[in-house]
């Protein structure tokens, strides 16, 4: 059987959203061509404002790349626009292509209003819609002072902060008296407006333009008002409005009224052609963010695959303002009207404006500027149409206070959304069910991860529930939940720098202590806190070995007392055996230690050696010195384990001394610092007893050299090391090791395992730099060796004295007279 | 009437660190903040117990080592979101010599 032809106007966010969804319930149902008059691929045109305020590049905004199209068996003409329908023949045409459909689907988005004034189409006038103006725009503040931004709806102020954060002149011209007037009410704008200029921002309200005037250049060069005022311009932002894009519709004789009109199936009249996205006009609405238009998608996609039930009923809609640092959320009808009552809470000093619109004990529209985090809720009220009779005397306050009163109202909604129960467990670490971390976002108002970690615990341990977390975000939330973005999110609270770009400036700047860190990063506490600073220091250390000063006090506990703290504040200590290899003499002296220090429990770790468990720190040097064995690091971010196989010394199956080859690996690597833990194993032959394939770095002996494997993980999720390159010497596999660590150590994050790094990074640049290129490799080793040159035993050095105030206490204080305070028993 | 009960000098304590004392069988922790202020706060953690001692300290604060909770030096109360307090005891610094209010 042939396949239906489908054929997509227009390659942006909902053409492609349905395709999406089309995918997901018919994939084969269609052959698909796609247009899209950008060159580009389908991308978050949403993010084209951080992209201009320099918080994310082009690259971090592909939503489907050409990858995505092939797999999927596309078709994909990028950078053609299709010029005309023929809906007798049932064929589209794009220059000289013509393609057949058997449906159509018309996603041609919007068209921005340029003002008609004289001068418009002067060069360095432009709109913000696409890549194209975004470019123009970073391109324009490069070169140029003056920008001028007309109209102060939302797209005019994210264009307007981003030209400013590029260090440009904005000034923002809108004809009406206050900005944003069709999601904000007065009040709330003008709070808006001071916060804007305070970022730099001007505003001239109440300004018709004339007309925009050339300079000598022939460059756009002035505003000109009607009130004969005028201001010089380099950059004109024309952001007065959007048109739904009907021009082709229109020529293909479909009826268009505000857009392409369509009834609840997303169908044009003409019953073959489908339309959805902004240039889509349903019951007269045609809708300008992407949650309706993704609604839409889904709708047209069931239809499209022929299933029929799907009704699109229109949407309810919230706006965000994506400025960073600023919070402005509205909803619905927020300016009243007849019939309608206001709740309003304004605290001008605290920066603190909401406006509630009822009617008939109903929510209707919402205006919160400053304090944003009971949106969510509002939101979900406004669209379920609730009736908040109960509630309505502790709705200002917001989610948790008004159901404080009234039982649980509010919450059953989300919870339908869900399947799991309120008592199912989340966190297995804590302890924490999901009716506990529903709660919490909503009465403490969360919206990150981080807070809910903060405020629940849950994922706050191993992490292996974040995504479960992250869905019950999702769903509490709903819209206003925005996943955070490991690569670009802040270290912590005490910097607005992401790791990457501390790690760099570390290294650019040459910096040398946890001090001058703080001041060259303008950090905003003065000595950071407890997630911060272990980072720092480790990023320090390992970028300038040997120069770099070591800051104990910066150090998680485990690290500076060099032994795991116990629940009950007691510590383990787990002494070094080379490869897991160990002597009667060895163990001998652990079981005397044992039964001196009255060692509760001896344990054989899953590390292949020996943890002495429950000693009081105190008694830590006399231990270490009794047992004369070096520090496992069982506590550190640092080299752990080398596990072994018995190989080729004893095995009969055994092709390669895997036992030596461990030690000298272990030997080799004994005292690094590392990004997060880091675990090896050699293996004596394939069988691998030594369970080479969850390791870090893995090694397995084969008859004609070694194979080595990277980036594997035994923990929280299982992940398999990658086969890295085979090698045929025990030197080989010394350096090659040695450098795949030394590039992990120094580009990794910290708290990144070697397998969570190799995910972001991909294991073919690694390769490239370590497998392929030689001489980089042997640098790599090379700085590696540097790096522990000299390095000595930690257990050995406090035997002897470094830092015993660490595990000493104070003696009991003396009172005035010189007496001892009594110590009871 | 403060009874100040002296306790070690200054640099005994580690800068950003602190010391342990014992006192009537539950050790007391006295901390020593980057500004050279000194606290002291009895040595279990208002959630469950941990020893505030062996946090990282930050500011005027410690963050502990068992569950991460902070913990205000000046006062023992924890910072929010958590609830909590430990005891604390009033500090003195005199040429050099920490005391305790005991
Ligand atoms: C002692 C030992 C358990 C045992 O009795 O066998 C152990 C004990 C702890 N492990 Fe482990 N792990 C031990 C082998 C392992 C292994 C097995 C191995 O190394 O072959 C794994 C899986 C392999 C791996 O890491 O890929 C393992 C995966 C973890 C993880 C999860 C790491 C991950 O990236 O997913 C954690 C949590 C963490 O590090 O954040 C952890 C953390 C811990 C901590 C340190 C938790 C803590 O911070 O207090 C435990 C200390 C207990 C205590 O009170 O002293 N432990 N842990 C093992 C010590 C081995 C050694 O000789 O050094
Ligand atoms: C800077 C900016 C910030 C925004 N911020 C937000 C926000 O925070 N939240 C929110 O919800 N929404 C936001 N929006 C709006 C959101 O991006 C749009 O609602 C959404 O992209 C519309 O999707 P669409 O598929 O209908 O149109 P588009 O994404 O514009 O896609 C239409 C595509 O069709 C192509 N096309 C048109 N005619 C033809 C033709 N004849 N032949 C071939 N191709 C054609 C166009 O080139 C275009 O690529 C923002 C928009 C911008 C510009
Ligand atoms: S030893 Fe490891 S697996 Fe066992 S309880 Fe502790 S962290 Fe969990
Ligand atoms: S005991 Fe201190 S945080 Fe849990």
């Amino acid at each position: 059987m042939t396949k239906q032809k489908l054929v997509v106007v227009g390659n942006g966010m909902a053409g492609i959203r349905a395709v999406e969804e089309l995918l997901k319930l018919a994939p084969d149902l269609y052959d698909i061509t796609v247009f899209g008059a950008e060159p580009h691929g389908n991308y978050n045109r949403i993010l084209l404002s951080p992209v201009l305020a320099g918080e994310m590049t082009l690259a971090d905004i592909v939503l489907n790349d050409l990858d995505w199209y092939k797999t999927n068996g596309i078709t994909l003409h990028s950078g053609k626009k299709v010029t005309k329908i023929d809906r007798v023949k049932r064929k589209v045409l794009a220059g000289d292509l013509e393609v057949p459909y058997d449906r159509l689907l018309l996603a041609t988005g919007s068209t921005p209003f340029m003002l008609p004034v004289a001068g418009n189409d002067l060069p360095g006038v432009i709109a913000y819609r696409d890549i194209a103006d975004t470019e123009a725009m970073i391109a324009a503040a490069a070169n140029y002072t003056h920008a001028v931004v007309i109209g102060a709806g939302l797209l005019g102020l994210e264009a307007a902060n981003g030209l400013r954060l590029r260090g440009m002149d904005v000034t923002v011209v809108h004809l009406l008296d206050w900005i944003m007037e069709r999601q904000l009410d007065k009040t709330g704008a003008d709070m808006l407006q001071a916060s804007l200029e305070a970022k730099g921002l001007k505003f001239l309200l109440g300004k018709q333009t004339e007309m925009l005037t050339a300079s000598a250049s022939g460059r756009v060069g002035a505003v000109r008002f009607k009130d004969g005022a005028e201001i010089p311009a380099d950059l004109v932002v024309m952001a007065a409005g959007i048109r739904p894009n009907t021009a082709l519709a229109e020529s293909a004789g479909l009826h268009c009224h505000r857009g392409i009109v369509v009834s609840d199936t997303l169908q044009t009249f003409d019953p073959k052609i489908y339309a959805v996205g902004e240039c889509a006009a349903h019951r007269g609405t045609a809708y300008g963010l992407v949650a309706p238009l993704f609604e839409q998608a889904k709708v047209c996609a069931n239809q499209l695959a022929q299933h029929g039930i799907g009704r699109y009923q229109g949407s309810f809609t919230s706006t965000k303002l994506k400025v960073t640092g600023i919070d402005v959320f509205s909803a619905g009808n927020f300016s009243g009207g007849d019939g309608t009552e206001d709740i309003v809470l304004h605290d001008r000093n605290g920066g603190v404006y909401k406006r509630l619109v009822i009617e008939k004990d109903k929510l209707i529209g919402a205006v919160l500027y400053g304090d944003t985090a009971d949106g969510g809720w509002y939101f979900q009220l406004l669209k379920e149409g609730r009736d908040i009779g109960a509630i309505r005397d502790h709705l200002m306050f917001g989610d948790a206070f008004a159901n404080n009163h009234v039982g649980d109202v509010g919450h059953s909604g989300a919870l339908k959304t869900a399947a799991m129960a309120d008592t199912a467990e989340v966190c297995g670490c804590n302890g924490v069910c999901k009716g506990t971390i529903v709660k919490a976002i909503r009465e403490k108002g969360l919206f990150s991860l981080d807070e809910v970690r903060k405020h629940t615990k849950a994922s706050s341990s191993c992490g292996s529930c974040t995504g479960l977390v992250e869905q019950i975000l999702a769903t509490t939330l709903g819209g206003a939940y925005q996943a955070a973005d490991r690569s670009t999110k802040p270290m912590c609270g005490c910097t607005d720098f992401n790791h990457g770009e501390v790690r760099h400036a570390i290294r650019s700047m040459k910096l040398l202590s946890m001090d001058a860190a703080f001041k060259a990063l303008d950090w905003r506490t003065p000595d950071g806190c407890a997630s911060c600073r272990p980072a720092l220091n480790y990023y320090l250390i390992s970028t300038w070995p040997h120069e770099a000063e070591d800051d104990p006090q910066s150090r998680f506990i485990n690290e500076r007392a060099h032994a795991n703290i116990q629940k009950d504040g007691s510590y383990s200590v787990v002494p070094r055996m080379w490869g897991g290899l160990t002597t009667p003499d060895e163990l001998r002296r652990i079981a005397d230690v044992a039964e001196k220090y009255h060692v509760p429990t001896v344990k054989v770790t899953g590390g292949q050696r020996i943890d002495l468990l429950g000693i009081r720190k105190e008694d830590l040097p006399g231990v270490w010195q009794d047992l004369g064995m070096p520090s496992g690091h069982a506590y550190g971010k640092s080299i752990r384990t080398v596990k072994t196989c018995v190989g080729s010394e004893h095995c009969r199956f055994g092709t390669q001394k895997s036992m030596s080859m461990g030690v000298e690996l272990e030997k080799m690597l004994f005292g690094m610092w590392s990004p997060h833990k880091v675990k090896l194993a050699v293996s004596g032959c394939p069988r691998n007893c030594a369970e080479a394939g969850i390791k870090d770095v893995g090694v397995i002996g084969v008859d004609s050299g070694w194979e080595l494997y990277v980036a594997g993980n035994g923990g929280i999720k299982t992940e398999v090391a990658q086969f890295f390159c085979k090698v045929s010497t025990r030197e080989d596999v010394l350096e090659y090791a040695a450098a795949f660590l030394q590039l992990y150590r120094e580009e990794a994050w910290y708290l990144e395992r070697t397998v969570h790094w190799v995910q972001r990074v991909g294991l073919d640049g690694i390769r490239q730099r370590v497998v392929d290129d030689a001489e980089q490799r042997k640098a790599l080793h090379q700085r590696l060796l540097y790096a522990l040159q000299g390095v000595v035993d930690p257990w050995l050095e406090r035997t002897q004295g470094v830092a015993s105030h660490e595990f000493a206490p104070l003696p009991a204080p003396l009172d005035t007279n010189g007496e001892r305070h009594a110590e009871l028993a | 009437m403060p009874n100040w009960h002296k306790v070690c000098r200054l640099e005994e304590i580690p800068l950003r660190g602190s010391r342990v004392v014992p006192h009537e069988g539950r050790p007391i922790a006295v901390f020593r903040a980057a500004d050279d202020h000194v606290f002291a706060l009895r040595d279990i953690c208002p959630h469950k117990g941990g020893p505030l001692s062996q946090g990282i300290v930050h500011g005027h604060r410690v963050t502990c080592p068992m569950h991460g909770w902070n913990v205000e030096l000046d006062s023992g109360e924890a910072c929010a979101p958590d609830h909590g307090c430990a005891r604390r005891y009033d500090t003195l610094v005199e040429d050099g010599e920490v005391f305790l209010d005991l």
